[in-house]
């Protein structure tokens, strides 16, 4: 296929992922001589600078073509230099595969180099094969518990709060305010100690995962009130004239016509704080709780093998960071179906 | 406080009654004193100035605008800001918009049929015969399953005309139906229009279409300064208006079109 036939091709189909696709046919940046050279140059330079020969990919590469018989000098030169080779390579192919593929090998190419880093720390795989059951069952379970119980009181949060800052009651709005303000305003390590630590002295003694609840989803649904008052004042006010002029009541507007029209301004930022909030279920971990950074944590101290359990503690929440992710662009599919042509 | 009076249709009022109505918007009084009464039956064309309350007006009459002043009755029933009596002034008021306002995240039939669920109370699959017969008289039953994104200006405005004849309404508001449109597409949207004058629906457009209001209206207004001006058959209106603002605003307007 000739370049320009190739081009309406690509042309014809854009990408899902293209917000807007411009026709014209810029050469790719990276497929610019004076980008791409200059680049593998710098790369090189920096490279060498930072005596790549000497780190543990490094030598693992030396090793492997057997040069162990250069000076250090000559062979960090080297190395850098294949290094650069086996980059301006791997790009050089990378172009010419379609969109989609580009993101699918770059995505798992660069995961590779963190597996290969991690690799790098020679780590016991025979102790985190003998922890990483616990680990699961154990740790990934109350952190599942926690951050889905905590997600879910919080999207309730949000939505209160923001239709009380939406309403005409100054009490609603006053209570609304005061409550953003707060939760938003003080550290979350903070209000887990409070709620822990603070309610005692009031005479309620809250256990300590409903405490860590409890912080999250106030911490949480602070946050998301912002983000659904403001996806909910997104819709145009001929919305609910419409709705309210066909007779619907105020809540059935606001569930039937509003929110779900919202929910495409709204999923995205939301979709943010799950994963972040996710990870924050970690600090509930300072009043004991034994998910999944706590035992990371502990396990870990008992044969000095720290680096073993937070590794894989992290590659466990990166995994399920993921998986939120692709939940969230299936509901962004779904709620944007109505603006797909 | 009033003290209030039964929600109940009076069969012998007229479809819509106003009198002495005033509204301001912050300090510019957008209607000053109005009084109009519509038969049952009528068809009524507004028009007048940018600025000069006739949308204002009809907007008045199904309460998406409050107002200060003077009384509004619809059937005979007296529209107050209490729920009762607003929510039965709309399921006796149909309204269309100039930006047509359709739910886009609904398809087409669900924009029709939720409201007669969520209002009527009607059972899902009786709601969606009704939604696709008054999709069929308006000519677009095969575009039911369409979002509104999908469809034409042209298309679109016809649909929110079925789904507020779906609900049943005696009255029916036009804010400036096509003043959004394409002007290909003014047409078939208008012939809409005509169809449901014929069938003797209440009617108050508010409109430049003076072509319309020749063919379709009993009376046509001016309004000018949250006044109504003059008001006359259409025959009188356009042939020998009678104010000087009228004829001013006549004469540009037909230069116009």
């Amino acid at each position: 296929m000739t370049a320009p036939a190739l081009a309406r091709t690509r042309a014809a189909q854009p990408s899902p992922a293209m917000h807007f696709a411009d026709n014209v046919d810029y050469p790719p940046l990276l497929g610019r001589p004076i980008v791409f050279l200059p680049g593998l140059a710098l790369l090189f330079e920096a490279l060498r600078w930072f005596g790549f020969g000497a780190t543990a990919i490094g030598r693992g590469l030396t090793a492997l073509l057997h040069l162990s018989g250069l000076s250090p000098a000559a062979d960090n030169l080297v190395v850098a230099g294949l290094a650069t080779l086996v980059v301006g390579f791997n790009l050089a192919v990378v172009m010419r595969l379609r969109l989609r593929w580009q993101v699918y090998v770059v995505w798992l190419e660069l995961a590779l180099l963190i597996l290969v880093f991690f690799y790098s720390f020679n780590l016991s795989f025979e102790f985190i094969q003998r922890k990483i059951g616990f680990l699961i069952t154990q740790g990934l379970m109350m952190t599942l518990i926690i951050s889905v119980a905590s997600i879910s009181i919080a999207s309730v949060l949000a939505l209160l709060g923001a239709m009380a800052k939406l309403s005409s009651n100054g009490v609603a709005i006053g209570i609304a305010n005061f409550y953003t303000s707060l939760f938003r305003g003080i550290p979350l390590l903070m209000q887990i100690y409070l709620i822990y630590m603070g309610l005692p002295q009031l005479g309620y003694v809250v256990d300590a995962v409903p405490a860590g609840i409890a912080a999250l989803s106030l911490c949480y649904g602070a946050y998301m009130t912002e983000i659904f008052r403001a996806g909910i004042e997104s819709i145009p006010k001929g919305q609910w004239e419409a709705a309210r002029a066909l007779g619907l009541k105020p809540g059935a507007t606001l569930t039937r016509i509003i929110l779900p029209q919202a929910m495409r301004v709204i999923i995205p930022p939301t979709g943010n704080q799950f994963i972040a909030m996710l990870k924050d279920s970690s600090l509930v971990s300072v009043v004991g709780v034994w998910e999944l950074m706590y035992l990371a944590r502990t396990q870990g101290q008992s044969e000095f093998r720290h680096v073993e359990m937070m590794i894989t503690a992290s590659m466990i929440y990166w995994l399920f960071s993921i998986l939120l992710e692709l939940v969230q662009a299936r509901i962004e599919r779904f709620y944007g179906r109505a603006h797909a042509r | 406080m009033r003290d209030s009076e039964p929600i109940q249709d009076d069969p012998a009022a007229p479809a819509v009654e106003i009198r002495a109505l005033g509204k301001w918007f912050g300090a510019f009084k957008a209607l000053d004193g109005l009084d109009l009464s519509v038969a049952r039956g009528e068809r009524l064309v507004i028009c007048g100035p940018s600025g000069s309350g006739k949308s204002t007006l009809i907007r008045t009459i199904n309460a998406l605008e409050g107002f200060e002043e003077g009384e509004i009755r619809v059937n005979g029933i007296r529209l107050t800001r209490e729920p009762a009596a607003v929510e039965a002034v709309r399921l006796r008021v149909g309204m269309v918009f100039q930006q047509f306002n359709l739910f886009p995240h609904l398809t087409v039939l669900e924009n029709c049929a939720l409201p007669l669920r969520l209002v009527r109370g009607l059972p899902a699959a009786e709601a969606r015969e009704r939604a696709l017969h008054y999709l069929s008289k308006v000519r677009i039953p095969e575009q039911a399953d369409k979002f509104a994104a999908q469809l034409s200006g042209g298309q679109q405005q016809r649909v929110a005309i079925a789904r507020a004849l779906a609900m049943e309404p005696g009255i029916m508001l036009f804010d400036e139906p096509t003043s959004a449109l394409d002007p290909e597409m003014v047409k078939e949207v208008l012939d809409t229009m005509v169809g449901l004058a014929a069938e003797g629906m209440t009617m108050m457009v508010v409109t430049h279409e003076m072509g319309f209001a020749r063919q379709v209206a009993d009376r046509v207004i001016f309004m000018d300064r949250g006044k109504i001006v003059e008001a006359a058959p259409p025959e009188d209106f356009f042939a020998r208006p009678r104010e000087p603002r009228t004829q001013a605003f006549l004469q540009q307007i037909l230069r116009a079109h």
